[in-house]
């Protein structure tokens, strides 16, 4: 009699189990719904009876969890982003990773980021109201101003008075300068994020970082080799047909591969990067009519391997 | 006088601590300040700050609901279970006595329940940081502001018991407690309004507990110091009101018929 | 001096929605017990004797009327050390010991420290709770509950003990026992007072009661005074059939068994039943009076208000 509703009890339970994942399942795809169920940030915190750290963790988790979710299933849209990030930061305005994801993760193009540098901006804006003393959230104003926004002057604004407060680190000065001056070229990007990943713990904005980097780095190769295919057209009066050829002619000492090991294409004499998808970021070495991150459906677009 | 002061307080104190309900809200609560620091890993960064968080509003949410029980638990069933009779009617205990010697007790227990839950809390911080520093200072005085809220609640909920069933005064306590939190809010609105309005909004404002300003727990989460002059006023101001609730409690119950 | 000296000691309480009706819950007593005696409060349920006992005992505020506890007025607090009160179906702290109980209302009593542990020992052994001294009181039965409340009503050695109900929820065992303490306590120099509706353990222990029904005095006195008020009836037993229609006329009740005759009649009749017999010739057997009870005094008293309970 014992085992038989101890087998039942397990029956149930994996039942329930079951269920639940399911139930999950049907309200992960109401997206817009979602806008609706977020209370004003002013009401929760008078419903918090003065818990409201703890409420802040708590949305500090949904906003993660919401970034992972939508981010993996490459999504075009993070409606609920900004309100989440509005409510922890409201909650708990003292809560600097918010605003250090938020700065990065609300102003970068779909499907890295919501695509929304204006609130990105007014979020980091808050934070250093709230937190006059955190030198870091300077470098995520200016790299939104610089990056997203493409204004090098206030961007250079913005580290040169981070760089004024105590306990900022060197490079804050320096890229003050940098963008001062060379605000077009990838060395002052490629410095700037080689510090920022220095300067995080939070693993998806070093992996963000280091995205980034790989990304100049992509452009920086592009540029190169198209110079050295321009040179062979000089040279020869023809296209490359291929890699081959070039090093045979000496403008080339190996076969040219992007930081993801894959080798780079020479397709009618233009240089591209073999899988677009993996670098979001890239400037350079796009086949024509492609975005990096298109949808399906999109023209030119290609299931990225680990995706399938 | 203080003999009899000190048995009643002992007594109650006694009864408090061998009721098991007690243990078990407290053994849910360092449940809960354990699994924070599980919950903490979720976002490596603010680990400590979730620890902080979670731990203190679990002591503060537990303790208040335990002061509330066993507040209540003074006069309002010791009417109903007539515990009460035996002491009043054939010793020469004053009922005034009776009151404050009840709520002594209350406030021993309590003191002995908040030291508990925060040795549990300590030790998950120390393994979180693998050290107690100077920084962790301000973590008593946290822990020391929810040891006044559970004082001026379990005031109150001894206030009510003197003259309600142990049902609402469970349920005004609750009450007062939420509304309490807002007490800042309600002065800022009284300061707003005008007439009538104003003189009733302030003095409500005025009257309710202000526990808003003794949740200190997002303050201390980012290491941010608590100013010594904010803890003597606290301090203060809870002497000071408990003593008023304590007044009215006496008033009410030396005037009240134990049927 | 009067242990308990009650005069026009009245309670009414406001009833009715808006509380504009007032009810009796006594209606102005007067009263003495005297000290040394056992005094008994009679009535049925609900009819003030625990009022009276809450209003002496400070629980409950009178509306009217004063009252003197050895000698003392009601607000004197330090007379509460020489009184000792036993409330109906008792409850006490559920997580502490007897041995802790009482020692906590022996200090609060202000019994001296040095006696303390002595005294509580002592009343332990009296009600028989010796052995359970050290068991939470929670697993105690109502019977042993009632026990150690009769404990703490007399561990600090009261002079003036006050029962609400003492023997309920207590077996026949257990009610002889507390008998035999009443019986005791009295015989130390106590004055016992206590109210009970069972009437069997009022007419044994007590020297004087009052009944009470419906928050009034319906008589007060010495019991054997009463029982004589409303006895009067003898049984006359004798031999002879024949008697029987003589015995009828003058109002007796007969039952035959054989040529035996039992005849129950008022005593005033008692000579011309005796006559009766004599001219029918009967054989007398035996005359005996007939014991009255306290109940037929209660019922009488009460009587009036319940007319279809009344004994012929």
């Amino acid at each position: 009699m014992g085992t038989s509703l101890g087998l039942l009890l397990a029956a149930l339970l994996a039942a329930s189990a079951i269920l639940v994942r399911q139930v999950d399942r049907v309200r992960d795809d109401e997206p817009l719904q979602e806008v609706l169920y977020i209370p004003s940030p002013t009401v929760v915190k008078r419903m918090s009876l003065g818990y409201s750290g703890l409420l802040a963790d708590i949305y500090w988790t949904r906003v993660v969890q919401y970034f992972g979710t939508k981010h993996r299933a490459r999504s075009k849209q993070y409606l609920i982003l900004k309100p989440l990030l509005e409510m922890t930061t409201s909650l708990d305005p003292k809560l600097l990773p918010a605003y250090q994801f938020g700065s990065v993760f609300l102003a970068q193009k779909p499907p890295e980021g919501a695509g929304d540098p204006q609130s990105a901006a007014q979020l980091v804006e808050s934070g250093i109201r709230a937190n006059p003393q955190s030198w870091r959230l300077y470098y995520d104003l200016g790299y939104i101003y610089w990056l997203e926004l493409k204004d090098p002057q206030k961007a250079a604004d913005a580290f040169d008075r981070g760089s004024r407060i105590p306990g900022a680190l060197p490079w804050m000065r320096v890229m003050a300068a940098a963008l001062a001056a060379h605000a077009g070229e990838t060395e002052t990007a490629t410095y700037m994020w080689t510090n920022i990943l220095k300067s995080t713990d939070d693993p998806n904005l070093r992996r963000n970082a280091i995205n980034r980097l790989r990304c100049l780095r992509v452009d920086s190769d592009v540029k190169r080799l198209q110079d050295a295919v321009d040179e062979f057209i000089k040279q020869s009066g023809r296209r490359p047909a291929n890699w081959q050829e070039m090093i045979s002619a000496g403008l080339l000492f190996g076969l040219p591969v992007d930081p993801r090991g894959d080798v780079y294409r020479l397709v009618d004499g233009r240089v591209q990067v073999a899988q677009p998808d993996y670098f979001p970021f890239i400037t350079r070495g796009l086949p024509p009519g492609a975005t990096p991150g298109a949808l399906p459906g999109e023209k030119g677009y290609k299931v990225p391997k680990h995706l399938i | 006088m203080t003999g009899r002061l000190w048995a009643i307080a002992y007594n109650t104190y006694r009864e408090a601590v061998r009721d098991r309900v007690l243990y078990n809200l407290i053994l849910f609560a360092l449940l809960i300040v354990g699994s924070s620091v599980i919950f903490g890993q979720i976002s490596l960064q603010i680990n400590r700050i979730v620890l902080i968080n979670l731990g203190l509003t679990a002591i503060s949410l537990f303790g208040i609901v335990i002061a509330i029980f066993i507040g209540i638990g003074l006069v309002s069933k010791e009417i109903e279970k007539k515990t009460l009779y035996t002491v009043l009617a054939a010793r020469p205990v004053r009922r005034w006595e009776f009151i404050t010697g009840k709520f002594l007790g209350l406030v021993m227990t309590l003191t002995v329940n908040a030291l508990l839950m925060s040795v549990g809390f300590f030790a998950a911080v120390f393994y979180v940081s693998h050290r107690l520093g100077r920084g962790d200072l301000q973590l008593v005085t946290a822990v020391y502001f929810i040891l006044l809220e559970f004082v001026m609640i379990t005031a109150l909920a001894l206030l009510f018991s003197t003259f309600s069933t142990p049902v609402f005064s469970s349920i005004f306590a609750f009450a007062i407690f939420a509304i309490g939190t807002f007490g800042e809010d309600l002065r800022g609105i009284a300061r707003m309004t005008s007439g009538v309005t104003h003189w009733a909004m302030t003095g409500a404002a005025y009257l309710v507990p202000n526990f808003a300003a003794l949740n200190v727990i997002s303050q201390v989460a980012h290491d941010t110091a608590v100013e010594p002059k904010l803890i003597l006023l606290n301090t203060l101001y809870v002497l000071a009101y408990t003593a008023a609730v304590l007044t009215a409690s006496v008033w009410i119950f030396e005037r009240r018929n134990l049927k | 001096m009067a242990a308990i000296e009650i005069q026009g000691l009245e309670k009414s309480y406001k009833t009715g929605f808006f509380g504009n009706k007032r009810k009796q819950g006594l209606k102005p007593l007067t009263l003495t017990v005297e000290e040394g005696e056992v005094f008994g409060c009679l009535g049925p349920n609900g009819a003030g004797k625990t009022t009276t006992l809450k209003l002496l005992l400070g629980l409950v505020f009178p509306t009217g009327g004063t009252a003197r506890i050895l000698g003392r007025p009601l607000d004197d607090i330090g007379v509460k050390r020489f009184i000792g009160f036993l409330p109906e179906q008792p409850y006490f702290y559920d997580h502490l010991t007897p041995l802790e109980l009482l020692d906590y209302y022996a200090r609060l009593s202000g019994v001296d420290a040095r006696e303390r542990k002595r005294k509580v020992d002592t009343a332990l052994a009296r009600v028989g709770m010796s052995d359970s001294a050290k068991t939470q009181l929670r697993k105690f039965s109502k019977g042993m509950l009632q026990r150690v409340g009769i404990a703490q009503a007399i561990v600090h050695d009261p002079k003036l003990v006050l029962l609400d109900e003492p023997m309920s929820g207590l077996d026949p065992i257990g009610r002889r026992e507390v008998r035999d303490l009443v019986q005791q306590l009295n015989e130390e120099g106590k004055t016992i007072f206590f109210s009970t509706h069972i009437l069997s353990d009022a007419e044994t222990l007590c020297d004087r009661v009052a009944v009470l029904n419906k928050g009034e005095l319906k008589g007060v006195g010495v019991v054997a005074d009463l029982l004589h008020e409303v006895s009067g009836e003898v049984e006359v037993v004798c031999s002879g059939a024949q008697a029987i229609p003589a015995l009828s006329a003058l109002g007796a009740v007969c039952h035959a068994t054989g040529n035996v005759v039992r005849a129950l009649l008022p005593e005033r009749s008692l000579e011309n039943a005796l006559a009766a017999l004599r001219k029918s010739q009967a054989r007398l057997i035996s005359v005996t009076p007939v014991q009255a009870t306290l109940e037929d005094y209660f019922l009488s008293r009460i009587g009036d208000e319940k007319p279809s309970e009344v004994k012929a």
